[in-house]
């Protein structure tokens, strides 16, 4: 008999690298329909300037995000296993946090840090499928994003709109793309059921 | 030689490019790129060596900053 989509979901555990714009929208994304397990990273804490399209509250400034984020989700639903680790991550700290988790969402901001981990997944995690965010600064324009995949490896976004002074990052689009990433786990997640 | 570019097919008066080559040749200027030839990823500091010929299939994806 098939299983129902909660069912499924909550058996499943995934991997946030980054809880800024992408991370914290994706994550909460993935509470809402019920993703049992998260593994939340990221060594930043709660700046105002984040507010613009982080899903972090005024009184939440000064708290690491992997804190802030893990309370925040357990407020929509306080069944799920959320664990944090408030660290800057580097090939070695990926392949260790993330080594249990059934897809790995990439959400950084700097592109050099994008492009690391996307070679130690793909190097040394090749079973894990990875969900990158990659162009998304900026308005307008909703239907140049996109996803691209290639084997275990998607990228979500314009691959092209990066952030600047003139360009900044924005709710609007960061939160598609964030749920565009998460649409793209669930997707793998349920392919992973048929 | 005759190669798919990123699902597109393209063809490109050489027998044989390095990634380094086809990068200046397609005129992609982005820094930060994830390449992979027949579906196995090229390393940054292999894109000298890594070869690509007639039939092969390759995937250039963008990596832009902001998150």
């Amino acid at each position: 008999m098939q299983r129902n989509v909660e069912e499924i979901l909550r058996i499943h555990t995934v991997g946030i690298a980054g809880c800024g714009g992408l991370g914290s929208n994706c994550a909460v994304a993935l509470a809402r329909i019920g993703i049992g397990h998260l593994v939340l990273a990221d060594f930043d804490v709660v700046e105002p300037g984040n507010l613009n399209r982080q899903y972090y509250f005024l009184d939440q400034i000064g708290q690491k995000k992997v804190q802030a984020l893990k309370s925040n989700i357990l407020r929509i639903n306080p069944c799920l296993r959320i664990d944090t680790y408030p660290v800057m991550l580097d090939p070695d700290t990926i392949r260790d946090i993330f080594k249990k988790c059934d897809v790995i969402v990439e959400a950084f901001d700097r592109k050099e840090m994008k492009h690391m981990i996307a070679e130690t997944v793909l190097m040394h995690m090749p079973h894990i499928p990875l969900v990158m965010g990659s162009g998304l600064a900026g308005w307008g324009h909703s239907e140049l994003l996109a996803v691209r995949r290639s084997g275990d490896l998607y990228v979500c976004g314009d691959e092209a709109s990066e952030t600047s002074d003139q360009l900044p990052p924005l709710a609007p689009r960061v939160g598609i793309v964030a749920n565009m990433q998460a649409n793209v786990v669930l997707e793998i997640l349920m392919g992973r059921e048929e | 030689m005759r190669i798919i570019l990123n699902n597109t097919e393209e063809e490109i008066s050489a027998n044989r490019l390095t990634i380094s080559e086809l990068l200046k040749y397609k005129n992609f200027t982005f820094r930060l790129l994830v390449i992979k030839i027949n579906g196995k990823l090229v390393k940054r500091e292999d894109y000298d060596a890594a070869v690509v010929r007639d039939g092969d299939h390759v995937v250039v994806m963008h990596l832009v900053s902001g998150g």
